[in-house]
């Protein structure tokens, strides 16, 4: 080790830390491809977060200047349509991923014991993420800007006794107006990143701490060599790292071609309505969230309440939180467990998928009806998931990777 | 001197006291923070009243002017849409505006100072989105036996034309009357000399 890497590594754990958490860290050696969403997920972020940066410079967060500064960073800035198409096409990708990610928890019991807090963790940045989502799209102060702010800020005024003081609070103002947008600006480009850095950290310590899971769900930390390093394992870093890096690269290329030829994604990642300037007198024929937020808008429209609502689309999120105890299953893989578990799933991704389809269209009666019922079976899986899990009959999975 | 002998009690109660103070200081410190969120004071000066000229206004026809930034609905009924108010009040929540802080109370069955105009805020008590004005007697998609009113694109609520909620929908309550006067030809919105 020469001299100066020397006084450094002295002062600072590098060597430690790098073997801790790469060049050591054991990962289990057979995993597929369901495990690429965590590794994309933290590319997203560096982009959102430097593309981020440099659309804070032109935009203005005022109401007059939003959405006008908008239309110049598209325009008059060099490459200025470039950052701001990374940066819509990265806040759906994110979304994308992370939805991924959650799945592949649901489907091979990532959230198990001892795996809870990641879990936890993993839904708390989640639920960042989506405030993150909605502050973001509020600040072009478009139409569809403005009146998603003005449906998700009066579901505050649905609780009971102090909602409508708190609506005014989360405004600023008695409607929605250049205070609002300000606020906004400053927690989503400083305080919930903040926030999001601070959990994505934890998130990883946690996941180091107790070690990957595998598709197989079973504990690689039974087979030991004589060193202490599971047999079923490889280093971190090279291999995981450099397998990651084809993943990276198929992620990439889509990313690229969504930005550069269909950065409106047909509406679905900015929204028509969002290329007209905000005006307080009109909603726009028909409202729609940005896709990753429909399923629970669609939950929202389906309940005949306003408070009711807003229970079932918080409950919705909030009962993911508890997944780790409900499931009761002697296996962590739907590899291994029984039928129940099977149907289950596939009925919840179905009516989770549906849901998504039916926030993103306008209401009739044959809809509210389908999202009554999706609704249902999405709290269903939920709720019976201690039973179903620990009646079904698993399958014994093998002892080694 | 003797050796010290550390008396846990005494320290327990000292801990306990620091602690007690610095919490109790957190909400002296948290006051500014959550203070500058509400609305400033040129928020709150804003909101002077608007005037409409409704004799421009025809039979059937709603205008929609602004006030406090916020849609208001002016809407002239016709004769005969007064005169069937009374039989869509079996799809009503609250035909009567009980739920609600109803300030023209028992004058007219428009809701408002005038016995031909309705006054409404056109925001939804829903999510806050602006109902859009369906006067058509006919089978609507949210509706198959619809007889004119306000239907929300947002969340589908739908109220009547008068403002009144109908059962089974997102919305709570019927559409808020904003206070108004009338002067002649002249309305004005956001000011009732007689109750201020």
């Amino acid at each position: 080790m020469n001299t100066v890497f020397k006084w450094f590594n002295d002062r600072l754990p590098i060597v430690n830390t790098f073997e801790r958490h790469l060049s050591k860290h054991p990962v289990p050696k057979k995993v597929n491809f369901w495990y690429l969403f965590g590794a994309l997920a933290s590319v997203v972020l560096v982009i959102q977060i430097i593309s981020g940066i440099w659309l804070m410079m032109p935009y203005q967060n005022t109401e007059e200047g939003a959405f006008s500064s908008i239309e110049f960073i598209m325009r008059d800035v060099d490459y200025g349509w470039v950052i701001r198409y990374m940066h819509t096409t990265g806040a759906s990708m994110f979304f994308a991923v992370v939805y991924l990610h959650m799945f592949r928890g649901l489907l091979y019991g990532s959230y198990k014991k001892p795996r809870e807090l990641v879990w936890i963790f993993g839904m708390t940045i989640y639920l960042v993420m989506m405030a993150e989502g909605f502050l973001g799209y509020v600040l072009p102060y478009g139409q569809m800007s403005y009146w998603g702010a003005q449906v998700i800020i009066s579901l505050f005024g649905a609780i009971p006794y102090i909602g409508e003081s708190l609506e005014v609070w989360v405004r600023g103002d008695y409607y929605i107006s250049g205070s609002t947008v300000s606020r906004f600006f400053a927690l989503h480009v400083v305080a919930l990143p903040l926030m999001l850095i601070a959990l994505v950290f934890m998130h990883l310590v946690a996941l180091h701490e107790v070690g990957a899971g595998n598709p197989e769900g079973i504990d690689i930390e039974e087979h030991l060599d004589e060193d202490g390093v599971p047999l079923d394992s490889v280093p971190f870093f090279p291999y995981k790292v450099l397998n990651a890096l084809v993943g990276i690269g198929v992620f990439m290329t889509v990313f690229s071609i969504i930005m550069f030829f269909f950065p409106e994604a047909g509406g679905y990642f900015i929204e028509k309505a969002n290329f007209e300037e905000a005006n307080p007198l009109s909603t726009p024929e028909h409202i729609a969230p940005v896709w990753y937020y429909s399923p629970y808008y669609a939950m929202l429209r389906a309940v005949p309440d306003k408070l009711g609502g807003l229970i079932v689309m918080a409950g919705a999120i909030a009962i993911l939180f508890v997944v780790p105890w409900l499931d009761r299953s002697k296996v962590n893989s739907i590899r291994y467990k029984g039928i129940f578990s099977k149907i289950a799933i596939s009925l919840f991704a179905i009516s989770f998928l549906t849901l998504g389809y039916l926030g993103t269209v306008p209401v009739t009666e044959l809809r509210t009806l389908m999202s009554v019922i999706c609704t249902a079976i999405y709290f269903l899986f939920f709720f019976l998931m201690p039973i179903y899990t620990s009646l079904e009959t698993t399958k014994q999975p093998p002892k080694r990777l | 001197m003797s050796e010290t002998v550390v008396n846990d009690n005494r320290r327990k109660v000292l801990i306990g006291m620091t602690a007690a103070l610095g919490a109790a200081g957190v909400p002296f410190a948290a006051t500014p923070f959550i203070a500058a969120w509400n609305p400033s004071a040129k928020a709150k000066a804003l909101g002077a009243a608007v005037k409409v000229d409704i004799s421009k206004i025809e039979e059937g026809q709603i205008v929609q002017v602004a006030w406090r930034k916020q849609p208001v609905f002016v809407l002239r009924h016709t004769k005969s849409s007064i005169s069937n108010l009374s039989s869509v009040e079996t799809k009503l929540a609250d035909p009567n505006s009980l739920a609600i802080d109803e300030p023209y109370r028992d004058l007219y069955p428009t809701r408002s100072k005038s016995n031909e105009f309705s006054i409404l805020a056109g925001v939804c008590t829903h999510l806050g989105c602006s109902p859009k004005y369906h006067p058509e007697v006919e089978p609507k998609p949210w509706d198959a036996t619809w007889t004119g009113g306000f239907f929300c694109p947002c969340h589908g609520s739908m109220f009547d034309i008068v403002g009144r909620v109908f059962k089974g929908v997102p919305a709570p309550t019927n559409l808020k009357v904003p206070p108004h006067n009338f002067q002649g030809s002249i309305l004005t919105i956001g000011e009732d000399k007689e109750i201020s």
